[in-house]
């Protein structure tokens, strides 16, 4: 037996709209295999990892601040993934804009006042976008693959991270750990409604940010742009599109974003630099802009889904003792069947026989 | 009604009511087609006829739904190539099966089973092409070569393998008339060996002079066969399309406007590896005028389209005029805003965004030229204005659909051509440039497409269509020009020019030597 | 001293010249695997669990070998059966590598590993100067040569090797002649797998016997830089390779004799000069363009 593929007419609306559960379930369903190969139960497991960590408000809050960098780096992914620029380094773009908005409290923690919140938060932007600019400089003007360069200047971040902290912006006051001085209160992120949970504004960013993209994709005729020359270069081109405008016009918006994402981590989760600011958001973004089909309305409910598996990650370690690393695995299962299933929506998949039934079948229509 | 030259009486090939599905088309219902041995078969139809499917059966690059091929009177099962290989078929593909970054030799040894050095494979080729007056250089790169040597190699990769049966398709829709007068003869010398031909066509003068017998297919079905040698062109067109066809009118003889669209020195270097240079072109197309620039296949057509569309800009702003404007340095949107309009070769990828709706489709092209229309406030699309022009070009140009507003991959060529060309013809544009224009385009719709074009230029606009193919240009045009390595001759007014010397210049023949030429041929 | 770090250059060199050589021949065939750092890293947990469990370095090698093969199918699957976008699938290749090589090694973190022994040739290893450069090293890096030699020699001399090569240009015409497009790229894309598996067990069991989280550091996808720096071509890998090598094992000679220069930032120079490398190869627009396999990353449905 093989498999075929089948072309479709047109896109199949159906399946464009329930692929992503579909390849959820599925990834529930491999998930219960391996749990139960590790011995656990896999009804307890799941149960943990995807329903535990809604039953509390103060839990729900911690939902949002996980979603939040999830949501808003996925989005700028989403523009650049759809105008067919492979950018994977948002993980850096988010730690340099988590630098470049450190600037003032931890250089100058003595400057205190309203500004530098809104101060912090635009240079967090900057430090993405322009870190994000590199690869958009190197392939327009250089033609050089910025799915490479854009990871390579991953580890350099992070190794540029780990010397900030370590070295000139170690605190003064803080026993020789590697992290920078904490950050005054005018530099903190406030959070939403404090009485109940930790939850920030950060994640307000991210969803005020993704229906304005959403908006702008679908509504605009800057949206038209980034599909065109996304789906057809030469379409595009002959619209009258700038292949190379666009180039950093994505990169510019994923890096920016990334960046108030890495700032508003720092400063409303975290507190201060540390070598680690991110468990990978950078990458786990990747997944939940394809989870999300692509779609800033999708991304928001896929980030919500990804956040609540590093919660349920945190949750089953805790109760039974399934350790964390088991999460990335679950991330990475739940990307492979998104792909799968988003065959379904351009071709149908017909499975045939071996090739002597299918004589017999010719034989019999003669 | 078969007035077969048979060798021995028997059939090289029994074809039964074989039938092949894509989806809920029918691509070949029930077809019937014998070829005996020693004879030049044609096989006939229209473009989307079915012919290319049911040659690929034959071929086993597609598996039959259902039917029967014999072969030599046995039955068998073409399950792939290299069973058709081994049977003795050959096949000579349309677009070629070629591989540009490897040599000639290797080309012709990819397809041959037997692990024969490529060294002796490459003193065979080059040996046999001499044989058959089809020079060839086995150590070139394909990439390098022109269409002609391309399907050379096609064919002498096919001799080598010694078939029974060769198969062309379309073969001389790349060659100069000239090059496919060689072409006639290498195929006459092929059938005195014995050998039978099974030739794909849609050009009748050509089937009526080379081939014995004819299938010709419509609508995926076999319509009928005949000795195309005792019809005529209009009574072999008329089994083809089923209805009369009609040519193009010319209604009323060019009076030349004002030059609308003028060229001047225009040159450019060769964009990527394999492609070609423009060198110094200079061309005036008036408002009024059809000029048809003629030319085999990748003599730089497609370079010449993209720096007058401005996808690819001009060193000198004077390079080109449009409307009496410097357009050199400016971009497809400011063109269009002087008010030229383009139509590329290629619809799918180029013309139009495959997976996008029509709608979409039209504001690929219009966003600019019709901003207030169809561009609000903050960039916001008017997606309401742009569908209802979508709906009035799919009215006025008769585009068949199946869907209300569908993704333009979903219509068939001649219908997603007629849109596009009416999206620009909706405009009123004062220049329009077509490349090809009814390239693979059902014979209806190219009879619509070539009529509206003639009328936009009556009504005043300058129109400029590229073609590589003659009849369509002597059927439209007021005057043809020529395009050769990059060069483009003088235009020739319709009255003077033959298909001979348009043949000639096509070749390459220096304009100067044209008469000398003209003598010796 | 010399010949010290001329050893440790290759211990260096070979994990990356094994993996590109591999993905030279899967992007030969016209698939994109950006996976390389997925499968190296399932190879390098595998490698060092076997080899701990059972004692032998070779049978954590073999064991490596097989899991990356079996691993990049899952890629194959989607992309080549299913036509799965190339390059996110790869990325996703990558991610699930990382995750699960992350759980299966948990246990593993800290403990001391299997090391390969060194070829000892008496007499040969211990000539002066070059005797351990050229008889002493680990049976891995005679590997790592003879597999360069062994797929210069196929793409350009053997008839499959042509086969390969045209379908890397043209899918399209390939299978227009009756060539298995799709079988053929399974098993590139298996062979990739392979060599991957198999460079993930060398840091593993050579370089740094022991097992840590991520421990490929990149190394995958310097691999693939390292593909386009050599423009396809198995022996201009190898330079690459080595030459990364020497920087790599320069800034730690520079670590280690404190210049003066942060630890990280001399860290982050490997990561700089692949950055550096790629755009000096790709300035050349005409160049790169002749040299890589057209069909590259494109979606191939044959049609039947």
């Amino acid at each position: 037996m093989r498999i075929e593929l089948v072309k479709r007419p047109e896109r199949s609306q159906l399946f464009a709209a329930f692929s992503p559960f579909i390849a959820l379930g599925l990834t529930l369903i491999a998930g219960a295999i391996m749990f139960t190969v590790l011995g656990k139960n896999p009804v307890e497991a799941l149960y943990y990892y995807f329903i535990d960590p809604l039953r509390e408000v103060w839990s729900l809050h911690e939902l949002a601040v996980k979603a939040a960098p999830l949501i808003l780096i996925a989005v700028g992914l989403s523009i650049c993934f759809l105008s067919n620029n492979w950018n994977i380094g948002a993980e850096g773009q988010f730690i340099m804009g988590a630098i470049a908005g450190s600037i003032l409290p931890v250089m100058f923690p003595e400057f205190q006042s309203w500004i530098v919140l809104p101060l912090m938060l635009l240079m967090g932007i900057a430090g993405g976008a322009l870190y994000g600019a590199i690869p958009a400089y190197l392939k327009v003007r250089f033609n050089t693959n910025e799915i490479l360069t854009s990871l390579m200047l991953v580890y350099v971040a992070q190794l540029f991270l780990d010397w900030m902290v370590r070295g000139p912006w170690r605190n003064p006051e803080g026993m020789n750990f590697p992290e920078t001085r904490t950050f005054s209160p005018s530099a903190v992120l406030p959070e939403i409604w404090s009485a109940s949970g930790r939850a920030n504004w950060g994640f307000v960013f991210a969803i005020v940010t993704a229906v304005a993209l959403w908006f702008m994709l679908s509504r605009t005729l800057r949206g038209f742009e980034v599909q065109v020359l996304g789906q057809s270069p030469r379409a595009g081109k002959f619209a009258g599109f700038s292949q190379s405008r666009m180039v950093f016009f994505a990169f510019l918006v994923a890096g920016g974003l990334a960046g108030l994402a890495g700032i508003s981590e720092v400063s409303g989760a975290i507190g201060q630099l540390r070598p680690t600011i991110s468990p990978g958001y950078g990458f786990a973004a990747i997944i939940v802009a394809f989870l999300g089909r692509l779609n800033p309305l999708g991304i928001i409910a896929a980030g919500l889904v990804l956040a609540l598996s590093y919660l349920g990650g945190e949750a089953a370690q805790i109760s039974i003792g399934v350790s964390d690393k088991v999460v990335r695995a679950f991330q990475g299962m739940l990307l492979f069947f998104v792909l799968a299933c988003d065959t379904l929506i351009l071709y149908r998949i017909r499975f045939v026989g071996s090739s002597a039934a299918k004589t017999v079948e010719a034989t019999q229509n003669v | 009604m078969d007035t077969t030259p048979l060798a021995n009486g028997r059939n090289l090939l029994e074809v039964r009511g074989l039938t092949k599905i894509f989806g809920t088309l029918k691509a070949c219902d029930q077809v019937d087609l014998t070829i005996a041995k020693g004879e030049i078969h044609a096989l006939l139809g229209e473009n989307g006829a079915g012919k290319s499917t049911l040659v690929k059966m034959l071929f086993g690059s597609l598996e039959p739904n259902a039917g029967e091929i014999q072969w030599n009177g046995q039955p068998v099962r073409i399950t792939s190539p290299g069973v058709a290989k081994k049977l003795g078929i050959g096949m000579v593909f349309q677009h070629f099966s070629l591989f540009e970054a490897l040599t000639a030799a290797e080309n012709i040894a990819l397809s041959l089973a037997d692990d024969t050095p490529i060294s002796t494979i490459a003193a065979k080729a080059r040996a046999l092409s001499y044989s058959y007056g089809l020079p060839l250089d086995p150590e070139s790169l394909v990439g390098d070569l022109s269409v002609g040597e391309r399907q050379r190699i096609e064919i002498i990769r096919c001799l080598l393998q010694t078939p029974d049966l060769i198969i062309l398709d379309e073969p001389t829709s790349v060659l100069t008339p000239q090059e496919a007068d060689k072409l006639f003869e290498t195929l006459e010398r092929l059938r005195a060996e014995g050998k039978s031909i099974l030739y794909i066509s849609h050009r009748l003068d050509e089937v009526r002079r080379l081939c014995d017998s004819a299938t010709i297919m419509r609508h995926g079905k076999v319509v009928g066969h005949c000795n195309p040698r005792l019809e005529t062109p209009s009574s072999l067109a008329r089994m083809m399309v089923g209805t009369e066809v009609k040519n193009a009118e010319r209604t009323t003889a060019a009076v030349r406007g004002e030059e609308l669209l003028s060229i001047c020195g225009m040159s450019r270097k060769p964009a990527g590896p394999f492609s070609m240079p423009l060198k110094n072109i200079r061309l005036n197309v008036a408002g009024g005028e059809v000029i048809g620039i003629a030319g085999v296949a990748g003599n730089g057509q497609g370079e010449l389209f993209e720096a007058i569309s401005g996808e690819a800009l001009q060193d000198s702003a004077d390079a080109i005029r449009i409307r009496g404007k410097s357009a050199g340095r400016m971009g497809i949107s400011a063109r269009r805003l002087l008010g030229a309009a383009f139509v590329p070769e290629e619809r799918l990828g180029h013309g139009a965004a495959p997976r996008m709706r029509l709608s979409d489709n039209l504001l690929l092209s219009r966003h600019t030229t019709d901003g207030k229309a169809f561009v609000g406030m903050a960039g916001m699309v008017k997606s309401g204005a742009v569908q209802k022009a979508a709906q009035r070009i799919i009215e006025v140009m008769d585009v068949r659909k199946s869907a209300p507003d569908p993704e333009a991959a979903a219509l068939s060529g001649g219908n997603l051509q007629k849109f596009i060309i009416g999206r620009e013809l909706d405009r009123n544009p004062s220049v329009m440039v077509v490349n090809q224009p009814t390239w693979g385009v059902d014979a209806g719709a190219a009879a619509r497409i070539r009529q509206a074009l003639i009328e936009l230029a009556r009504n005043g606009s300058a129109v400029l269509v590229i073609s590589q193919d003659l009849d369509e240009l002597f059927e439209i045009s007021d005057s043809i020009a020529v395009m050769h390595n990059g060069d483009l001759s003088k235009p020739i007014p319709i009255a003077e020019a033959t298909l001979e010397r348009i043949g000639l210049l096509m070749g390459g023949a220096e304009p100067g030597h044209l008469d000398h030429a003209k003598e010796v041929a | 001293m010399f010949e010290g770090i001329l050893i440790t250059i290759a211990t260096a060199a070979t994990p990356l010249l094994i993996a590109s050589v591999g993905e030279l021949v899967v992007e030969r065939s016209g698939v994109l695997n950006l996976g390389v750092e997925g499968m190296m890293v399932m190879g390098a947990v595998t490698g060092f669990g076997v080899a701990l469990a059972t004692g032998s370095p070779w049978l954590g090698v073999l064991a490596a070998i097989i899991v990356g093969a079996l691993f990049s199918l899952l890629f194959g699957f989607l992309t080549l059966t299913l036509v799965t976008n190339q390059v996110a699938t790869g990325l996703a290749l990558t991610l699930l590598g990382l995750g699960l090589s992350g759980m299966l090694g948990e246990s593993f973190v800290g403990m001391p590993g299997v090391k390969m022994d060194y070829i000892y040739i008496p007499v040969l290893t211990d000539l002066p100067f070059v005797g351990k450069l050229v008889f002493g090293q680990d049976p891995l890096f005679y590997v790592s040569l003879l597999l360069t030699a062994g797929v210069a020699y196929f793409l350009f001399r053997t008839r499959a090797g042509l086969t390969l090569r045209s379908i890397g240009d043209n899918h399209a015409s390939a299978h227009a002649l009756g060539i298995k497009v799709i079988a053929i790229r399974y098993l590139a894309v298996m062979f990739g797998g392979a060599c991957a598996g198999l460079a993930g067990a060398y840091l593993s069991l050579v370089y740094t016997p022991q097992w840590i989280e991520n421990m490929t550091a990149g190394r995958g996808w310097i691999a693939l830089a390292l593909v386009v720096f050599a423009s396809w071509r198995p022996w201009r890998v190898l330079a690459g390779a080595y030459l990364f090598g020497a920087v790599s094992i320069g800034q730690l000679h520079a670590q280690a004799l404190g210049i003066g220069v942060p630890s990280q930032l001399l860290s982050s120079l490997p990561y700089l000069a692949t950055v550096v490398v790629l755009v000096l190869i790709s300035r050349n627009r005409r160049l790169t363009m002749v040299n890589t396999p057209a069909s590259l990353g494109r979606p191939f449905v044959p049609d039947r």
